[in-house]
């Protein structure tokens, strides 16, 4: 295994199947724009400081204009969202997790089940699992994480990168998707 | 007259006698005890694994269960390791959702073990000391349910401490044969597998109940005192100047031996003791000398501060090093229970000048002694001659030290990829090399205590006692004032907010209770609960929980106990002490259906689980859930229909049981007025779920106190609290609140605008308040 291949936490050890790393990341453009229903989870870290460069809200919402998929803000996370504007929908993240899991379930619109879910911004543990349930439960769905670390129960992960690298590829990204490329400063 | 379990069987061959000659004659006799309970038996007296299964299907049924697997591979056994990933099967034909309910069982076979074998070790204790005979008594004249839970499940009102002997036989076949399904190549079916651990559960409330009901019967805790005393709790609480003996665990017989030796030599008040966990709890429920140090995460920092002079050891949730980590202080330990002996030479039988001597002289490191009394004399000689020699020793560093470590430290980030909450130790720990030791010290305040950062180190630096010494000045300052634990509920009180409860008028019962694996520290426990009281809820608490929510203060310097009362009424914040004094909790449930209600209790589980289900509003948070006993807790209130929210750690626990609003079929009751089947909202919505933040879990509580039965005065209550946290906490109207209005009158008065308009557009449709109940034999009278 490579040290890029390693979870962020130590012990978080996957198994047989682990993510593949998103070593392109113009590749999860394609895919998201490939894909007939993505969704975009984004978890309560999603709308703290994450760093004195960052916020990752601004990648979400970017992400989830870009390439027009609906996008699911667990925990808390739906206010920061409605005071930028951005129509997110409120659910935990045991309930998005399940209802992917779920092939019956018809989405948020109804209109049908989701065949790629981008995940980001949720506690590393609790992604780790909920990316594991649907890995194991979910035949028909992908998963990738956008997060900076290595999660290896995802279909795709990023590795695990510095701040400067994981802007970098969100907006190679965002660029793939349409979205005007801005500079990186950290 | 009846009949306990526990009988003797004769099998004779042959008999002559006057009467004449009788062949192959068996006779089975039980132990003859007095009936003083004439209530009939109910249909599952000391029930077998599979005699709840139908209930336990109707509820998982419901609340299905979402697996979270740590891992894609089994390794039980040697066919193995198996790839369970997907679809694939082991070698042994078990797949993944199987193997993870497996797993489950497991932890909750783990945890009501635990809690089994800490009533027998209890109660065998007390009976040698007091008598088979000793009448239990947890409330006097206050309470005559003493036994909520082992009535309704054994159907037996255990009156002395021999009878408890019967319940805990019960308790152990069963947490054997539960076990025992987790063999290879026995349970195949992961709802099985479910049920299986919701009777792990119920058979844990069991266990825990005769634990604490012998204890306060015979060690005189409070009974049910709502104004028990309050103690104090801290890590600056000791005062340093007198020897110290902190006591870690559990079970509390040692720590009774240490005060009561104390007392008999005229020593109180010159040797100071101090506890960490639940025997912390149970020490001052014993003695108002006792004082609490703080929760389980507290052990290694107590330890390395040197503050302790001799350190007693009973038995669960104490570190596996703590031999090791008290070498390093030199401080002797005492190992006390069967379960933890920590490879030290068994003392028990050696006269006690011999072992305190070794102790003091530091010719072994520490003793097991299986002998309550002699703990205390040995350990009690032991700390004072000690002390002196000892000159609180620590391995906590001067901050000289840590800057200089810092510098010396390469940002490797492998500390910060051990902890559990990913806290940022390497940047403060360039901050240190700066001089800064604040970023450490905020690192305190969210710290377990688990130092997986020090073994991490390549430097082998000790990060943890960096984090500690960094936030030293203000970790010894800590006094607060928490209620000591007052055991159960009284009859009186439960008369009193039946009714209320059962109506939805006190919106609800927030049980805060479990370990200290807090995401962002115990002060987020202390917030929700204050919450709630200010809401007048019930706040019910106990455990670690019940410490962490003491160690706030507010603007006046008052802890939550010194604010709220500790009764069981609305507004109020009642520690019901340990671990085991969870079963009170369920018990309040149950004595609501039984006393408010009139529901028959004995042996009953199924309709009193039933009643609980669908009209008290009674919630559980395990906000900082870690262990196997919590597991087996929580399973033990899903059986009884009470929900349980964790903490974003309690996601490893393997598996959910999430309700799906989006399915109106899962959210129908049967109308026990006419049988007909009726749509009642999904109230409540999950029977166990992890919530993210403080903010998702308190909206979620709120949430999950709705409960079919609620009336439209007391849904409307419901609805005020939980639209009002929802609207402060997550910036809008909750978008479901179409799915828990029945009817107008439903919708609170001072909200009707909004709601109306949400209700328009979502094109709701009133439905009628039934009388709910999910078990058609309590239909009245059916249709047609």
């Amino acid at each position: 295994m490579s040290a890029k291949e390693e979870p962020w936490q130590r012990a978080e050890i996957a198994g047989p199947k682990k993510a593949l790393l998103i070593l392109k990341p113009e590749v999860v453009g394609a895919m998201v724009k490939k894909a007939k229903r993505p969704i975009l989870v984004a978890g309560h870290l999603a709308a703290e400081d994450y760093s004195k460069s960052v916020r990752m809200i601004e990648y979400v919402i970017r992400i989830g204009k870009a390439a027009n998929i609906p996008v699911v803000a667990t925990a808390h996370a739906v206010s920061e969202f409605i005071k930028r504007g951005f129509q997110a929908t409120s659910m935990s993240a045991m309930d998005i997790g399940s209802r992917l899991a779920d092939p019956e379930w018809k989405g948020l619109d109804g209109a049908g089940s989701y065949d790629l879910a981008l995940f980001m911004g949720l506690p590393y543990y609790m992604e780790f699992v909920i990316l594991s349930g649907l890995k194991h439960f979910s035949a028909n769905l992908k998963t990738i994480s956008l997060d900076r670390f290595y999660n290896p129960h995802a279909s795709w992960s990023f590795p695990n990168l510095s701040v400067k690298d994981w802007k970098e590829n969100l907006e190679t990204i965002l660029a793939k998707l349409g979205e005007e490329r801005k500079d990186v400063n950290v | 007259m009846h009949l306990t379990r526990k009988g003797v069987h004769v099998k004779i061959d042959e008999l002559k006698s006057d009467f004449g000659l009788f062949k192959n004659l068996e006779l089975s006799v039980g132990r003859v005890a007095e009936e003083t309970w004439t209530e009939p038996t109910g249909p599952t007296p000391f029930p077998s694994v599979t005699a709840l299964r139908d209930w336990d299907m109707k509820l998982l049924q419901r609340y299905r269960p979402f697996y979270l697997p740590y891992c894609d591979v089994c390794c039980l056994c040697t066919f193995g390791k198996c790839d369970l990933t997907q679809d694939k099967r082991g070698a042994c034909g078990l797949n993944m959702a199987g193997q993870q309910s497996r797993i489950v069982l497991l932890a909750c076979c783990i945890g009501a073990a635990t809690h089994v074998a800490h009533g027998r070790h209890l109660v065998e204790h007390l009976i040698e000391k007091y008598g088979r005979n000793s009448p239990l008594d947890i409330g006097g004249l206050n309470i005559d349910i003493e036994a909520p839970v082992t009535r309704l499940v054994c159907g037996i009102k255990p009156e002395k401490l021999r009878d408890l002997e019967d319940v805990l036989d019960y308790c152990e076949e069963q947490v054997t044969q539960l076990l025992s399904s987790t063999h290879t190549g026995q349970e195949g079916s992961n709802l099985d597998f479910e049920s299986k651990v919701f009777h792990a559960g119920m058979v844990d409330q069991v266990g825990m109940e005769a634990a604490d009901i012998a204890q306060i019967s015979v060690l005189g805790f409070p009974k049910a005192d709502p104004e028990a005393s309050l103690t104090d709790l801290g890590f600056g609480v000791a005062d340093v100047s007198k020897p110290t003996i902190l006591v870690i665990g559990h079970n509390v017989p040692s720590s009774v031996g240490i005060i009561d030796y104390l007392t008999e030599k005229g020593l109180l008040g010159k040797v100071e003791v101090v506890g960490i966990c639940c025997t912390a709890h149970d020490i001052t429920r014993y003695s108002s000398m006792a004082k609490i140090v703080g929760p389980i995460s507290w052990q290694l920092r107590y330890i390395r501060s040197g503050l302790a002079d001799l350190i007693v050891v009973d038995e669960q949730c104490i570190r596996a090093d703590t031999l090791v980590e008290a070498q390093k202080v030199k401080t002797p330990v005492i190992a006390s229970s069967e379960k933890n002996c920590l490879g030290l030479e068994n003392r028990t039988a050696t006269p006690s000048e011999k072992t305190i001597a070794d102790l003091v002289e530091n010719k072994v490191p520490g003793v097991l002694i299986l002998d309550s009394d002699k703990v205390g004399e040995v350990a009690v000689e032991t700390v004072m001659k000690i002390a002196p020699k000892r000159g609180r020793f620590k391995i906590i560093p001067e901050l000289e030290k840590i800057v200089e470590a810092a510098k010396e430290c390469t940002e490797c980030n492998e500390c910060r990829r051990a902890c559990p909450n990913d806290k940022p130790i390497p940047e403060a720990m360039k901050a240190a090399a700066k001089g800064d030791l604040n970023p450490l010290a905020e690192i305190l305040e969210s710290c377990v205590g688990c130092a997986r950062c020090d073994s991490a180190c390549p430097n082998d630096f000790p990060l943890h006692s960096f984090i500690v010494k960094a936030g030293e000045e203000k970790l010894c300052k800590e006094k607060f004032k928490m209620r000591v634990g007052r055991g159960a509920i009284q009859d009186v009180e439960i008369r009193n907010v039946g009714q209320p409860i059962v109506l939805g008028e006190i919106p609800g019962v927030i049980a805060i209770v479990g370990c200290s694996n807090y995401p962002q520290g115990g002060k987020e426990v202390a917030e929700i609960a204050e919450e709630f009281a200010k809401r007048r809820f019930i706040v019910v608490t106990s455990g670690c929980a019940a410490m962490s929510m003491a160690m706030v203060k507010d603007e006046e310097g008052k802890t939550l106990y010194e604010k709220y009362t500790g009764a069981f009424d609305a507004g109020g914040i009642v520690n019901v002490g340990s671990c085991v004094s969870n079963a009170h909790i369920a018990g309040a449930a149950i004595k609501i259906a039984n006393i408010f209600a009139k529901r028959k209790l004995r042996a009953n589980y199924e309709e009193i689980a039933d009643y609980i289900h669908n009209r008290v509003g009674a919630v559980g948070l395990a906000w900082g859930a870690y262990s196997q006993k919590a597991a087996a807790i929580a399973s033990g209130f899903w059986r009884l229909g009470v929900p349980v929210v964790v903490g974003p750690h309690g996601s490893k626990y393997r598996r959910m049981l999430l309700g799906r609003q989006d399915k109106p079929e899962d959210w129908c009751v049967l109308d026990a007025r006419t049988g007909d089947k009726v749509y009642v909202g999904p109230a409540p919505e999950h029977l166990f779920t992890a919530a993210e933040t403080k903010e998702e879990a308190i909206v979620l509580l709120a949430k999950m106190c709705m409960r079919p039965n609620d009336t439209s005065k007391g849904r409307a209550i419901k609805l005020t609290h939980y639209v009002d946290l929802h609207r402060r906490l997550f910036g809008s109207l909750p978008n479901d609140i179409h799915l828990f209005v029945r009817n107008n009158t439903d919708i609170p008065i001072t909200m009707k605008d909004e709601i109306v308009k949400v209700l328009e557009e979502k094109g709701w449709q009133e439905q009628r308040i039934p009388d709910p109940t999910l078990l058609p034999r309590l239909v009245r009278e059916r249709k047609g």
